[in-house]
């Protein structure tokens, strides 16, 4: 007990907001705190989802809550990110969904029409994802709390024969493909609030990516180094984990990065960098540069993958760091997200 | 995207570096200050300094409402919004800035209403739908942003509206710049103007920069052909050895600026004796108050403000980087004990503040990708 | 202080005439043109939008002509170069000030 202790790197003296954001404050506290008293001395980087090995067979298993507001939203809602979330989880560790198990926390005086609503919209995205609801719990706290409803959702998937990805496959020479356009989540989101009184037909894009995911792997096997649902903190907080995690620098193409106009707009208005917002029903994949090509085609073969592209490249340098490059030659880097993208007007 | 695209055109764009690399005397160092902020973030956002050759160095300048913004005001700003039935409303760009007990996104996660606000016009709407409670809203910005609060003013008068009031920290530009240009140990050769600021004030009060003072001022856009044309422009009379007063953003600015701005903010706002600046020190006549005559909506005269003073730990030199005599690197906290995340000073706070958008965009960049133009 | 962004004016609203329905690529918004009311733009006018607030219209006719402008830089010298071959230096208008005296 005593060396796990000595190992806890975590100094702040309270929880803030942004250790939930899914950045830099997110990252410490989970390897500051529950990697050294949870995980033993034995992790590695940590991915998506975890493989254990049951009997000889590798299972992964993922967890994830989602506490979103407000509830519904054009496109889906929690009910439906709750599943998807969790499905592209395994999905990017490699695995098919089998199982999912769903803990609800209520508040009291929430009407009944909305958990309703939620849990048919469950019942929906579950089928329609392929994956079998199989139990849950069920806890309801007071009324202010909550904010309606909390639902955590833990599910279990076998791992796809020919998967093998992790950080350390990368190299320098692998591509960075991109299932679809940026941004559509967390802009519906934050129109959806009505704080911004701004107006699009925009929809979040919460999905499952499974389909894509193994069309992917049937395609370029071993040629598949790693994979991520870019949710909170967006594509270039997950391309920072993986630049942090292989030590190599990773290039963006700024004109490749597909994004809807109104997506686009939206950034532009309030000045917050489509990178950085979140998506719900796409992922990354780094594969080998001769794979590439052939990949992205079975990407696109897929319904819902036509939108698939090349967005960027592994390099030696900028080592641990994300880059973005534009046509006419400028560049920035860009980081990880700190908190919660914020609109500006400087 | 109209009016954008066009002048984010990659052709033009290396056409335009080009010219500066041809305009540009290699025996001459040039100094040229962007003022505004956001000119400071577009030039990392484009990865404009890639473009330049080494002897063209852009200084950045005081123009970061956020960063001038002393602790204290936003110390007296959250204290006012402890108060039951208060609702505090600001701009994203105020909600991580540090006060002396947490910043405004922190008083939210403890429980005081926090809202962020796209405008002032939305903090009113707050007001008209909740009668119950005050709406407090916290104005920042230079003479871009003071026509919008001051109109805003205006309807809420109008409207007789009780539960709304403005604790303003308005600031004017031209003091600013002169501070600059009264630093003993400036250098400067030129400044790129501040396009927003001028579709409000236009050209002409820059015009003791060119004939006073002997820089030539080219009012600039946003988009990196804007920027990048406007040091053309800057290098062709500096070439010529001239110093005028230049207006490359036409198709918004207007040369004589927006009367009706102006007359709005002359109506509800009149000049500070003088007001504190951080990292610049007290200033006279660079900021804005309410009038009299609008008491009722200033919450610094309905309400009872602490006044609070806060000085910067004297490790933390934002002054000098303010004013373009240091860089941000050569701050001696800059990347340890300042960062973006915990920040100490003023110019890590804001996005747009030259220490937090060098550290976010450009400081682990490998010199062969920067200035990739010139290699 | 600067950020700001073109958008189309879609519709003057019909109860508060100074707040306008103005479209960036798609994403839409009230707008208040009370800063304009000296010159109010119409349905198809470009804004410049900063807060919530049209600070200025957007002249189709200054931009079209910066980008002329940006197309021949460099072109411009190259053409002096060729005419001062000729000997005329004096007759010539120096085209590369030319466009941006007030």
């Amino acid at each position: 007990m005593a060396t796990a202790v000595s190992n806890i790197k975590f100094r702040e003296p309270q929880i803030e907001m942004s250790h939930g954001a899914g950045g830099k404050a997110s990252r410490r506290l989970v390897e500051g705190l529950f990697a050294p008293l949870l995980f033993g001395s034995s992790t590695g980087p940590l991915g998506d989802a975890a493989l254990v090995q049951i009997n000889g067979t590798k299972i992964a298993i993922t967890t994830d809550s989602f506490v979103v507001k407000p509830l519904r939203f054009p496109g889906g809602s929690i009910g439906e990110l709750a599943i998807n979330g969790t499905v592209n989880d395994l999905a990017v560790s490699g695995a098919r969904a089998e199982a999912i198990v769903v803990t609800f926390v209520l508040e009291a005086g929430l009407p009944t029409e909305i958990l309703e609503a939620e849990v048919r919209a469950m019942a929906d995205a579950a089928e329609l994802a392929g994956v079998r609801i199989a139990g849950g719990d069920t806890k309801v706290v007071e009324h202010g709390k909550a904010d309606g409803m909390y639902v955590t959702t833990t599910g279990i998937g076998r791992l796809l024969s020919g998967v093998e990805i992790s950080p350390q496959f990368v190299r320098p020479g692998d591509k960075v493909l991109l299932s679809g356009p940026v941004g559509d989540h967390g802009i519906t989101i934050l129109f959806a609030r009505g704080d911004l009184d701004l107006e699009a037909e925009l929809r979040s894009d919460t999905r499952s990516v499974f389909p894509l995911v193994q069309a992917l792997v049937r395609d370029a096997g071993a040629g598949v180094r790693w994979m991520r649902d870019p949710t909170r903190g967006g594509v270039a907080t997950s391309l920072n984990e993986l630049a942090r995690d292989c030590g190599l620098g990773i290039v963006l193409f700024e004109e490749e990065v597909p994004i809807r106009d109104s997506v686009r707009g939206a950034c532009e208005l309030l000045g917050l960098d489509p990178l950085h917002i979140a998506n719900e029903g796409q992922f990354l994949a780094v594969v080998s540069s001769e794979s590439a090509e052939s990949a992205l085609q079975a990407l696109r073969q897929v319904p819902g993958g036509a939108e698939a592209k090349m967005i960027g490249e592994v390099r030696e340098q900028p080592a641990g760091a994300v880059l973005v490059t534009t046509l006419y030659g400028g560049s920035r880097l860009v980081d990880m997200l700190v908190g919660d993208p914020l609109p500006r007007i400087c | 995207m109209k009016f954008v695209d066009e002048f984010r055109a990659p052709e033009l764009i290396a056409k335009a570096g080009e010219e500066i690399r041809k305009l540009a005397d290699p025996d001459r160092h040039y100094r040229i200050m962007e003022v505004c902020g956001g000119h400071t973030h577009a030039i990392y956002r484009f990865g404009l300094k890639d473009l330049l050759p080494h002897n063209v160095e852009l200084i950045h300048g005081p123009g970061c409402p956020v960063c001038v913004l002393p602790m204290g005001r936003i110390d007296d700003g959250l204290s006012l919004a402890a108060q039951p039935d208060f609702i505090f409303a600001a701009f994203g760009d105020m909600m991580r800035v540090p006060g002396t007990h947490g910043s405004p996104l922190e008083y939210k996660a403890r429980g005081t209403d926090v809202r962020i606000v796209y405008s002032p016009a939305d903090a009113l709407k707050l007001a008209r739908n909740h009668p119950e409670k005050h709406v407090m809203f916290f104005a920042i910005g230079f003479e871009t942003t003071a026509p919008s609060t001051a109109l805003t003013l205006m309807r809420a008068k109008a409207e007789g509206l009780n539960n709304f009031s403005v604790f303003c920290n308005h600031v004017t530009i031209i003091p600013a710049i002169r501070a600059i240009l009264d630093s003993p140990d400036m250098r400067l050769d030129g400044f790129v103007g501040p396009g927003h600021v001028s579709t409000v004030i236009g050209c002409r009060p820059y015009d003791w920069i060119a004939k006073d003072e002997g820089k030539p001022v080219v009012v600039s856009g946003f988009e990196p052909l804007d920027i990048l044309q406007s040091i053309v422009m800057l290098l062709r009379q500096l070439r010529n050895s001239e110093a005028r007063v230049e207006n490359q953003y036409k198709r918004v600015v207007p040369w004589e600026g927006n009367r009706a701005a102006l007359r709005a903010m002359a109506e509800v706002f009149e000049l500070r004796p003088y007001f504190e600046w951080r990292g610049l020190g007290f200033i006279s006549q660079s900021a804005l108050k309410i009038r009299q005559s609008y008491a009722p909506w200033d919450a610094e005269q309905r309400f009872t403000v602490p006044g609070v003073r806060v000085t910067d730990p004297k490790a933390a030199q934002c002054g000098e980087v303010l004013k373009g005599v240091l860089k941000p690197a050569q701050c001696k906290l800059f990347g340890h004990e300042c960062t973006p995340e915990q920040p100490v000073g003023a110019l890590m706070v804001s996005s747009e503040g030259s220490c937090a958008a060098y550290y976010n965009y450009e400081h682990r960049k490998p010199i062969s990708i920067a200035n990739a133009a010139t290699h | 202080m600067c950020l700001a962004i073109p958008g189309r004016v879609v519709a003057i609203d019909s109860q508060d005439t100074h707040l306008a329905t103005v479209d960036v690529v798609g994403v839409r918004r009230k707008v208040d043109l009370g800063l304009l009311q000296d010159a109010p733009p119409v349905p198809g006018d470009w804004v410049l939008i900063h807060v919530g607030f049209a600070m200025s219209k957007i002249s189709e006719a200054d931009a079209a002509e910066q980008m002329e402008t940006l197309t021949m830089l460099g072109e411009a010298a190259a053409a002096l170069e060729e005419v001062r071959g000729y000997g005329l230096e004096n007759e010539v208008p120096d085209y590369s000030t030319r466009r941006w005296k007030q």
